[in-house]
Parts: structure tokens; sequence; C-alpha cells
């Protein structure tokens, strides 16, 4: 029987504050260890927590850039456990009523937008972080991490396959990026993603059984484990099993999920209203204020992008899935408004690649491009008014990156003008024709293939420089004769 | 009764407490009363009235997003002697995984 899979992703980014999110302790990644803690976030006894106004605006522009609906008043809530990284013995969060409730995600998959709906954000603190390999017998535990500030973003089971979940990531962490209020690096544990999945057969509108994996680090893991799970509960029931609801882990290096030991997971926790926090009020100048200072959002920019660029959808939905990204290139085009999809294949191919190639790309900002978009568009347009072949471009493209130069000193320094003269070509055609009697012949009696022969010999007698469609049309004129 | 020895002795096991039988018995005795007095409160009409979020009707108080708290190993020092057993300035826990 052929199965659908419903799958819904629980997302918890990391929040940009400088403080954390119930006290004044620095939420700076890397400090040695507990050095970030205070009575208030290890839960000492006669402390109360304050909230960071930052937190609620980050929260607010989340809820406003996916289209929910704002709570006028929402609640904290304790969620109770106990675990080592957890000082309180409970993480203050939200239940019953969140601050944002009923929006949606579009998310771009080549061209094709489709939209999955959020249940619900949320935010909360984080927990600490555990060591457990560095003693036999014993775990270490460091706080810094706990109380730095979380959204939690929950979507409906609306995605039906592990790489539109993979789709659903990248668009989100593309939006969270946009509005700057998460780096979005999974492998930092700034973003993470559980993921609640269950099967049924194609097209019914039940919702079976399902199972929640966690631990899921990067957007591979999150594809991997998603399609490991479907095909694993489709094996469960096709043997005529019933899957287990449980919480299952994805090991990686394994490539199976395996199910968590009841021990490490309780599943009741007793959420009830904290009662150190009253409840917030977020009024309606307060949200306006908000959405006055929203950019502009990867859809609509995607949009724009291929209306007043006449960019393939393709190309568009690259360079919008990073706002620096979009505004490199909108830059560059600024320098060469004739020829946007130009740009784009440059952005693309050369100025995309080098940053990924070096990591350029892991924090929130590309602090360091290979060459500034201005002269990236300068560069263009020497190609666009025939100046240079796009060939030469590459070796100038190659020198403005490691020396910083505008193209055309660089062009003019080391003579790299393109030389679209006809009498200098032609001379450089009989001197390369008469080197080569018997391939001239040859290619008369038939062997046009030889044509990229001669235009290869031309060019390496002008180092490059010559016009590659002039010496094509000169050559085939003078080779006809 | 509105509750069972089995429930309450659920939540002892999630709150990590442990009780003897007689504790046991006395508790869900506690427990009881406790939550027949709260039913009292379903014999009121209260479809008109806002679910109380909390006793004092003011909104949340804000800080600002500003680091207060400046690093400090005498502070760090002074937290960590709390705990009954450190290494450098980690917390040391039992083992929790294997």
């Amino acid at each position: 029987m052929p199965y659908e899979s419903v799958i819904g992703l629980e997302v918890h980014a990391q929040l940009l504050t400088e403080s954390k999110i119930f006290c004044g302790c620095s939420t700076r990644f890397g400090a040695s260890p507990n050095q970030h803690t205070c009575p208030v976030c290890l839960g000492l006894p006669g402390v109360l927590p304050v909230l960071n106004k930052k937190v609620v605006d980050f929260a607010l522009r989340a809820a406003l850039a996916t289209h929910c609906t704002v709570a006028p008043t929402s609640r904290w809530a304790r969620k109770n456990y106990f675990y080592p990284d957890l000082p309180k013995g409970y993480q203050i969060s939200m239940y019953e009523l969140p601050i944002a409730e009923h929006g949606y995600v579009e998310v771009a998959d080549q061209g094709q937008a489709k939209k999955v709906r959020l249940t619900r954000i949320h935010m909360e603190e984080d927990a600490g972080k555990s060591i457990h390999d560095a003693e036999a017998g014993a775990s270490l535990v460091d706080l810094n991490r706990t109380g730095v500030p979380l959204l939690e973003i929950v979507s409906e089971p609306d995605i039906r396959s592990a790489a539109e979940a993979g789709h659903y990531l990248r668009s989100l962490r593309a939006l969270l990026q946009y509005i700057e209020v998460c780096d979005g690096n999974m492998e930092e544990g700034s973003l993470r993603c559980d993921a609640n999945v269950s099967i049924r057969p194609q097209g019914s509108a039940e919702l079976c059984t399902r199972t929640e994996i966690k631990n899921l680090n990067s957007f591979r893991a999150v594809e991997k484990a998603i399609e490991h799970e479907i095909q694993r509960q489709s094996e469960v029931v096709e043997t005529g099993d019933r899957v287990v609801q449980e919480t299952r882990l994805w090991d990686a290096d394994r490539e199976v999920t395996r199910p968590m030991r009841s021990k490490e997971f309780a599943h009741d926790y007793r959420y009830f209203p904290d009662p150190d926090l009253l409840p917030l009020v977020v009024d309606q100048a307060w949200v306006e204020h908000v959405r006055a200072e929203l950019p502009e959002l990867p859809a609509a920019r995607r949009a724009r992008f291929i209306h007043d660029y006449g960019l393939p959808a393709y190309d568009a939905e690259v360079l919008t899935a990073r706002k620096d990204v979009a505004d490199y290139f909108e830059a560059s085009v600024r320098a060469c408004p004739a020829a946007p999809k130009v740009v784009s294949n440059w952005v693309m191919d050369s100025v995309l690649r080098f940053v990924k190639e070096e990591k350029l790309d892991t924090a929130l900002k590309i602090e360091t491009w290979p060459c500034s978009p201005e002269h990236l568009g300068m560069l263009i347009g020497l190609i666009q008014d025939g100046t240079i072949s796009t060939t030469i471009a590459k070796t100038v493209y190659e020198e403005m990156r490691q020396t910083g130069h505008p193209p055309e000193e660089i062009i003019e320094a080391k003579g790299l003008r393109q030389v679209s003269d006809t009498d200098t070509l032609q001379a450089a055609i009989t001197e390369v024709l008469t080197a080569n009697p018997d391939k001239v012949e040859a290619y008369r009696g038939g062997k046009e293939k030889l044509l990229g022969f001669f235009v290869g010999q031309v060019m390496r007698a002008t180092q490059g420089k010559a016009n590659p469609q002039m010496v094509n049309t000169l050559l085939r004129q003078k080779l006809s004769q | 009764m509105r509750i069972t020895p089995d429930e309450v002795r659920q939540i002892a096991t999630l709150a990590r407490l442990s009780f003897t039988e007689e504790e046991l018995t006395e508790l869900t005795q506690h427990f009881d009363t406790i939550l027949t007095y709260v039913d009292k409160l379903g014999e009121l009409q209260t479809d008109s009235v806002e679910p109380t979020a909390h006793a004092v009707a003011v909104s949340a108080p804000l800080r600002d997003d500003v680091v207060t708290n400046t690093p400090n190993a005498a502070q760090t020092d002074a937290l960590l002697a709390n705990a009954p057993s450190r290494k450098t300035h980690f917390f040391r826990v039992p083992k929790i995984i294997e």
C-alpha cells in the first residue's frame, strides 16, 4: 500500500540578544564554564526573573514575519523536569497562552511556493550544557547557556516528505536571519530541530501514531532522519505491527533512529503558570512599531527579483536565501543595471562559491566578500561593452579578489584590454595559419573541427586578449578564401 | 476519593520524592482534602469572569537588553561553592548517560 508521510517540525531558535531572557548575564558563546551565571539563572532561592524587552521585540518580529496573530496577553508557565543542566528543576516557557499563533511560512522549492502553517511561536529559556566524556562516572555541567532566550516555533503537520522538511527549515532559517533575530547556525546549536513523523495510507486524512525525533543538528540530519523514520514506520506497518508513540534519537554515525530510554525523557511536565512572572501585555502600538521596522522579507524579495530583474525563479531563490547575498546582488546590479542576469550568474558562480569554500557564510552576516559588489558590477559592465572577454574577466576577478583594486585599474596595469582591432587580429591570424600549413590544408579538406585549434592559437598569440567572436569570424573568412 | 495512591506515587516519582506506605496513605488523604476544597470553585458560575492570570492585575515589568553582570572569578567561585562537587569551573554531577 502506498503511504504518505505527515511531518511537523518543532524549531528552537536562539535569539541574538546581548543579555539573557530573565537576568543581566551575557549570552556570549565561548566563555569559560559558568562565567555567565548569576543567582537568577542558577535558580537560587529568593531571586526574581525580569523579562528582557528585546526578547519580546524579537518574538514579535518573528510572529509578524510568519503572519501570526499576536496575543494581547500571554502568560509564562513552568515546565517541570529534572536534569542536571536545568538548575531550577523547571524551564520557564509558555503553555496555554503563547505570544503568537496561526501563522505560516512560505516555503520556496525551485519556484514552487508552498505554505506550511505554524501552530504557535513562544518564548522560553535555554538549558545549560553537559559534557559526558571528560571523566568516567561523572558529567560536567556548564550553565552559561542557561537562560539564553529561545523562540520555539511549532509547525502544523503540513510537511509531506523529508526533502520538504529540509526546504521548510531552510526557508524558516532564512526568514529568521533576514529579521536578524537568530544566526541560524545548526552546528553550533543556535538553531535546533525536532521532527514529529507519522505515516498514513496515501490520500487518507486520519492522523496516525507519531514518533518524535530529536538530536537533529544539521539539515542533512533532518532529511536523513526523517527519511529513515518513514522507512522504519512503513516496515513496522507492513509487517502488521503498530507504530509506538515514543521519542527517538537520531544516531548520525549509524544513520538510524533509536528509541530514547524512558529515563531520558519525562512525558509529564506538569505545566503551571509561573507565579514569579506577571502576564505579558503587548498593545497594538508595540506591534505596529515592530512591524514598521521589518525589512523586506524573502518571499516578497524573491517575487520582486523575478519581476524587476527578469531572473529565473531558481536564481531568485538562491540570491534571496540570505539577506546579505540579496543586498550584495542588488548593489552589483546598481553598478551594472543593464545585465542583471549576468550579474546573477557571477554572484552565484564566482562569489558564492568562494564564500562557501572559505566558509565566510557561517556567521549571520558575511563580513568578507571576495570583492566589493560595486567592483563586480563594474567588471561585468566591462564585459558587456566589449572592453574585456569573459575569459579575461575571470583573470581580472581573481586579481580583484587578491588586491581589492577596481577592475579598470587592473586591466590598464596588466594590459588586458580586449583586442578588437581588425588589423591586429588579421596579423595574428596570418601568423598562425602560416605556421600550420598542414592543418590549414586539412581544414580546407573538410576537417572543420580544426577551427577550434586555430582560435586557441590566436588567443594564445594575443595572451587571451583577442575578441573571441571577431577571431572566429575573421578565421572563417580567411580559411574559406 | 478524588485521587488514588498510585497517582500520588506517580507525582512523587516525578518530583523525585519517596515516602513510606503510611506517609503515602496520609498524603493521599491530604491531596483529597485539597482537591475537594478546590472543587468548591466548580460550583460557581464563572462564564462571564475573565480568567485570572495573576493575583496582581499589572503587566510584566521589562528590562532593557543590557549586560549587567560582569563575569568575575570570585563570583563564579562563590556560586560553585554551593555545589556538592565541582571540577575546575564546571559543576560535577553523577554520569547522566552511559
